[in-house]
């Protein structure tokens, strides 16, 4: 089972997200208040969260090599839907709803363009 | 029967539970899809039990990515949570035999639930332990509806990885408008799309991850000898 690399990453990824959890517990609670922590604190979650979103629309291609609209999943519907979510969470604020209405959206548009629409 | 604890306790987790259970559906099918077992699935819920983590454990999973790059990407992906901890070492402290579990469980929606107890209440290690176990009980049980969903293919569960994409940019959002300074911002599309640019697919995340954390360590130094010229 440890020579299955399926298992070494739920290990290491158990161990690792435990570490950054107990650490503060064990080690750093004398530095709670130190400006370096608290800035990093404060910035580095909302940058993480933006560099997530680029790496998965990574793929985005919304025009084909010869300049028109792309309908394949990685072209119009991963954009209209990405907006659609930004655009639900900006109106209502209620996570579940936008996450649901644009994953929903997303795999309508691209089942119907998978069927030849 | 149950006790009138675990109601009032089952009660303050309802808006997790229509949110896990989703989510660890779409976890679940995304796993299956991915090509790992049920088990493999189940086991990452309940022993590494961290929603976006999970996530990026399957794409780095499929990327083909190294034991190295998987331990540092889930530490950087994961920080938050060493903030989560720092604000919560007094709450915890003498919970004894439950501390370990509470500090497993610590997850965004969990610590929110736990900081946003009304303030009359006094802080209750019991309660605070119910809260976790269940919001974890609705993540595993929406991974074993996900795993038995895209197992048997009840639906055409095609596209369904989008709730990852969904889930960052919701949570983009929301740190935005807590927030409300760019500075992150700027700094996170400026090493995103640069890394983008130069690296190749597998060290994108935590190149541009790396470099954004020494940006702004470079941002608080320097506003740290300005703030000293200034006195």
């Amino acid at each position: 089972m440890l020579n299955d690399p399926v298992w070494q990453l739920i290990i290491v990824c158990a161990l690792a997200t435990f570490a950054t959890r107990v650490l503060p517990f064990v080690a750093l609670y004398r530095q709670a208040d130190h400006p370096l922590i608290i800035h990093l604190g404060r910035y580095l979650p909302p940058a993480v969260m933006l560099i997530l979103v680029i790496y998965a629309l990574r793929d985005l291609r919304p025009l084909t090599p010869d300049q028109t609209l792309s309908f394949d999943a990685n072209g119009l519907p991963l954009l209209i839907a990405s907006l659609t979510v930004a655009a639900l969470h900006l109106w209502r604020r209620n996570a579940l709803l936008s996450i649901g209405l644009g994953t929903a959206s997303y795999m309508l548009m691209v089942q119907l363009s998978g069927t030849n629409l | 029967m149950i006790s009138a604890a675990w109601r009032h306790a089952g009660h303050q987790t309802l808006p997790v539970m229509f949110g896990y259970l989703p989510l660890g559906a779409a976890f679940g099918i995304l796993a299956i899809e991915v090509g790992i077992s049920g088990y493999a699935a189940l086991a990452m819920s309940v022993f590494i039990y961290a929603g976006a983590g999970q996530f990026l454990a399957l794409a780095l999973l499929a990327a083909g990515a190294g034991l190295t790059e998987v331990a540092v990407a889930t530490l950087m992906l994961n920080s938050r949570h060493v903030f989560y901890g720092l604000s919560l070492l007094k709450r915890f402290q003498g919970a004894g035999l439950k501390k370990p579990y509470l500090i497993f469980a610590l997850t965004d929606e969990t610590y929110s639930l736990l900081t946003s107890q009304p303030a009359e209440n006094e802080p209750s290690h019991a309660l605070d332990f119910r809260i976790s176990l269940l919001n974890q009980s609705w993540w595993v049980l929406g991974s074993l509806m996900g795993v038995g969903l895209g197992s048997a293919a009840l639906f055409d569960s095609q596209g369904i990885e989008f709730a990852l994409t969904a889930l960052f940019i919701v949570l983009t959002l929301e740190q935005a408008c807590r927030l409300r300074q760019s500075r992150p911002f700027v700094i996170a599309l400026f090493t995103g799309i640069g890394a983008l640019l130069i690296l190749p697919d597998r060290h994108l995340l935590l190149g541009a991850i790396a470099c954004a954390c020494l940006l702004l360590l470079a941002d608080y130094f320097r506003f740290a000898s300005h703030r000293r010229t200034q006195c």
